[in-house]
């Protein structure tokens, strides 16, 4: 039988994978994708919690809605990777250092 | 051991062993592909979980859209970002990345410690649940309560997060668009 130790492990070290990617990454797309990673984390807690939940389905609605806002903070944020590419000829974000042209 | 324990082991070490890869790979298309698989891993796992609506909907938007968009933004910011990207020469434990890795294992050995403690197996709503049958069945007939409570408890949520998602596509539309107006 898997019990809620077993997801609840899983997701801590793809948290933590996610936290390595976020500081150690010098490429603005892969700390996006870090940051996926660690929403996915947090996304597996509230499913496996979920499954004690037959009435309400609290957890699995919880991650419907978060895996749609991490759509929509996707879309945007590579626009903004976009268009600070086109301004900075980079996408490392050490470099990106100055607010003004 | 039997046929659940072994796929969710299974599920549980490609996602682990992609992610991994993701952060150690130098090269930033394979990380993208590896992130895909890990996508997937992470799909199973809410299967095992018994949450397949979730699931389908994680490989539909995540595999689907997401990922498709990174593709596109990496080949949109061209051949220097590539050499950029490929220009690093750290491997994965060089004194560069000494400080994410140990700030990575210490929040680990936190993490579970935490996990540990709480004892999760004898919460008391867990067991309130299990003896009230309030427990998701494997028959596949979740889905029907996820219906229901979509559209009647979750009303609200379910219509504002869709002007939501509106509004941030028409946002990052407007964001990369080519000619920005000058003012």
């Amino acid at each position: 039988m898997i019990t809620l130790n077993d997801f609840m492990i899983v997701s801590v070290v793809l948290f933590c994978v996610g936290l390595f990617i976020i500081v150690s990454k010098k490429n603005a797309i892969q700390i996006l994708i870090g940051i996926e990673l660690m929403l996915n984390a947090a996304i597996l807690n509230l499913v496996a919690f979920g499954k004690y939940d037959n009435a309400n389905n609290g957890g699995q609605m919880f991650a419907l809605f978060a895996i749609v806002l991490a759509a929509a903070t996707t879309a945007v944020a590579l626009a903004i990777i976009l268009n600070v590419y086109r301004q900075y000829k980079t996408i490392n974000p050490d470099k990106v250092n100055q607010l003004k042209d | 051991m039997n046929l659940v324990q072994i796929l969710f082991y299974l599920m549980a070490f490609i996602t682990l062993g992609s992610a991994l890869v993701v952060a150690i790979s130098q090269n930033l298309v394979r990380s993208i592909f590896m992130f895909f698989v890990t996508l997937f891993g992470l799909a199973g796992l809410y299967v095992l979980a018994l949450a397949d609506f979730v699931a389908v909907t994680q490989i539909v938007i995540y595999v689907g859209g997401i990922l498709v968009l990174i593709l596109f933004a990496f080949m949109l910011s061209g051949k220097e970002a590539l050499a950029t990207a490929e220009q690093q020469t750290n491997r994965f434990i060089s004194l560069n990345n000494l400080p994410a890795f140990l700030l990575a294992a210490l929040f680990l050995v936190v993490m579970l410690n935490v996990v540990f403690k709480a004892d999760l197996n004898n919460l008391q709503w867990v067991k309130a649940a299990i003896e009230t049958k309030n427990v998701v069945p494997v028959d596949g007939t979740g889905i029907n309560s996820i219906g229901v409570n979509l559209m009647t408890r979750y009303l609200l949520p379910f219509e504002a997060i869709s002007v939501l998602l509106m509004i941030a596509l028409v946002g990052a539309a407007h964001l990369s668009r080519k000619e920005a107006i000058k003012t």
